[in-house]
């Protein structure tokens, strides 16, 4: 099926061919190939248990593919790195359910996020520059949360929780951003919003959105991969997978 | 510089327990030398040893704060760090003795003669010089750390798994030391104590000086400790205990953070257990009993997790209770005691003494500025 072109892996910054994994015997992911290019914005759709949390899974290294090739800008294989290796690589990840750190001030939490040398010695002896100060007043001016950054991450609501995570991102400034679900819990205003956001994050990151909403998705007017049992159903502009009889069966239709 | 780690963002909390710790570090060991033995003033001298005693608790109740209420490390084998600094005291003053021994063998230690060894074990080399054996108060305990924490959270071994754990760490090391072919005395330990760095032990004024430096010590490792928390290594720390697998994501190594903090908290424990060898006069196995670590865990609980000066704090009281209540006709009863004051805390003061005392305070104060914010209890 959607087998990546010749050439497709030196010039995307996100490269996955053939992936699969299994969890006791059950396969999340069968044959998964995608490929993303740099400053490429896409939207993942798929009806529950497709596979899309577990791809973000094996693109962050929380879970290792038993098959397959997963690379990062052509050159880094993920397969063999850990989770911190690869978000120091530049791929930030927003999860589904919003997990800031509740017992933290909001302005703390950019902190933690914000670029930065994460060795043991560096952050013990962290200093603040005046840039980095400007930086994190920026984001949280960006996330509409620069009046409460002396409060508690754990205060915030549910959507406010999923902003201090999009800000978070920013703060990584990673060259890749995986989104899951930010619209989630979200009144129709503020996903409205979410989307200016992300279209705004898009025009100088590359970025993934998986996401349940179809008005969001076609908010963002991206391109828009299905997933399907663990591997790509259709992909294309979103009228036309919408229009796609297999998509309409086993998702839009339901 | 240095002074910003130590001193940035002081709140009274600390700064009120610093002035504490350096005024008991002063005025206890001068009324003790200096008050004549009938004056209000005078502390006799054993009482400045067993609140000497108190305090080296209290530094290793900081240090286990630093990794269970900072780093979520739920250690249930600090005794293990605090014994191993005080064996290290211990040989130190065992080679002092000298040939005033029982045996008057002028290298063997009085346990090794009574074993009819030849000569001294390699690793007893060294310990007759007083730098050498405060280098090894600080490096045994913390390269045990070390090597147990590389492998343990490296595996990411969390949660009640390590608590076992380190639980077995502390059982194995008194089954170790139990046995007399270790060359550590056996059951009955290091004892018998004569000089430290020519100074009598039993005598009033190195009493004087050691309750003197514990005090420092205290307040060295609360500063330490306090440094560490404030940076943002230690809200990496904090991160770590409330999701450590969201704080990977943002490129952070938990297994190292966590390797640091257990190591400079084992050293700091270590240190403790130095200064207690030489105070109670004696070092045996039974410190590293499972229930001396568990004990610790307590007095922790009891004075407030997570706020350093609220685990000294728990140290202290539980300790002076202790004392009170094993010398009278309550003695049978204490573990009893000790036992139902670690469930009435966990139940009503989960934050432990000091977290609701300073609750309160706030409480009481609030009216005074923002009247509205509680109503008035009705007749």
């Amino acid at each position: 099926m959607n087998a990546p072109v010749p050439g497709a892996l030196t010039s995307s910054l996100l490269y996955l061919d053939g992936v699969s994994v299994s969890f006791d015997g059950f396969k999340a992911i069968r044959g998964l190939s995608l490929t993303i290019a740099p400053g490429e914005m896409r939207a993942i759709i798929g009806p529950n248990g497709a596979g899309k949390t577990t791809m973000m899974d094996i693109i962050t290294g929380k879970t290792k593919p038993d098959l397959g090739t997963v690379m990062f800008a052509g050159t880094v294989d993920l397969t063999r790195l850990d989770e911190a290796a690869i978000a120091n690589l530049g791929i930030g990840r927003k999860f589904q359910k919003p997990t800031v750190f509740d017992f933290h001030s909001i302005e703390d939490n950019i902190l933690l996020a914000l670029k930065s040398k994460r060795t043991v010695g560096r952050t013990l002896f962290w200093k603040t520059e005046s840039a980095q100060q400007k930086r994190i007043d920026e984001i949280l001016g960006i996330v509409k949360l620069a009046d409460r950054r002396d409060r508690l991450a754990g205060s915030l609501s549910h959507g406010q929780k999923q902003w201090l995570e999009i800000g978070m991102l920013l703060a990584q400034d990673p060259k890749l951003l995986l989104v899951d679900e930010p619209a989630a819990g979200m009144t129709d205003g503020e996903t409205a919003q979410t989307a200016v956001l992300l279209k705004e994050i898009a025009q100088d990151h590359s970025v993934i959105v998986v996401e349940h909403d179809m008005g969001f998705i076609r908010e963002l007017g991206v391109k828009v991969t299905v997933l399907h049992e663990g591997s790509v159903l259709a992909e294309g502009p979103l009228d036309q997978v919408s229009a796609n009889e297999r998509v309409v069966e086993v998702y839009l239709g339901r | 510089m240095i002074a910003r780690f130590f001193l940035q963002n002081m709140d009274r909390r600390g700064g009120i327990f610093l002035a504490i710790v350096l005024a008991l570090a002063l005025l206890v060991p001068l009324s003790n030398l200096l008050m004549p033995a009938g004056s209000a003033f005078h502390v006799p001298t054993s009482t400045m040893s067993l609140w000497g005693k108190y305090l080296c608790y209290a530094l290793l109740a900081i240090s286990l704060d630093l990794v269970w209420g900072y780093c979520g490390i739920l250690s249930l084998g600090h005794g293990a760090f605090f014994a191993l600094g005080g064996y290290a005291m211990g040989m130190y003053l065992m080679r002092q003795i000298g040939s005033r021994g029982v045996y008057g063998n002028p290298v063997l230690p009085d346990f090794m003669v009574f074993l009819n060894w030849q000569e001294l074990p390699w690793y007893w080399y060294g310990f007759s010089s007083f730098p050498f054996a405060m280098l090894m108060v600080l490096a045994v305990p913390g390269l045990l750390a070390f090597i147990f924490g590389w492998f343990a959270f490296r595996s990411r071994v969390t949660g009640v798994y390590l608590s076992i754990i380190t639980q077995a760490l502390t059982y194995a090391l008194l089954l170790a030391f139990f046995r007399n072919d270790m060359g550590f005395g056996g059951n009955n330990g290091l004892t018998d104590f004569k000089d430290i760095l020519g100074f009598e032990v039993q005598a009033q004024g190195t009493r004087a000086a050691l309750f003197s430096m514990t005090c420092v010590m205290l307040a060295a490792g609360f500063l330490i400790a306090r440094g560490i928390v404030v940076s943002k290594l230690g809200k990496v720390v904090i991160a770590i205990r409330d999701a450590e697998s969201r704080i990977r994501f943002l490129g952070y190594r938990v297994d190292r953070f966590k390797l640091f903090v257990f190591t400079v908290s084992a050293c700091m424990a270590g240190i403790a257990g130095a200064l207690y060898v030489p105070q109670v006069g004696i070092i045996n196995p039974s410190e590293f009993a499972p229930a001396n670590s568990i004990e610790t865990v307590i007095w922790v609980a009891v004075g407030g997790r997570g706020t350093l000066v609220g685990a000294a704090l728990g140290a202290v009281v539980v300790n002076w209770a202790k004392t009170v209540f094993t010398s009278g006709f309550m003695a049978p009863y204490w573990l009893f005691a000790l036992g139902g004051l670690f469930v009435v805390v966990t139940l009503f003061l989960p934050k432990g003494i000091l977290g609701t005392a300073e609750a309160l305070w706030a409480r009481r104060r609030r009216p005074a500025s923002a009247p509205a914010a509680e109503p008035a209890p009705a007749e």
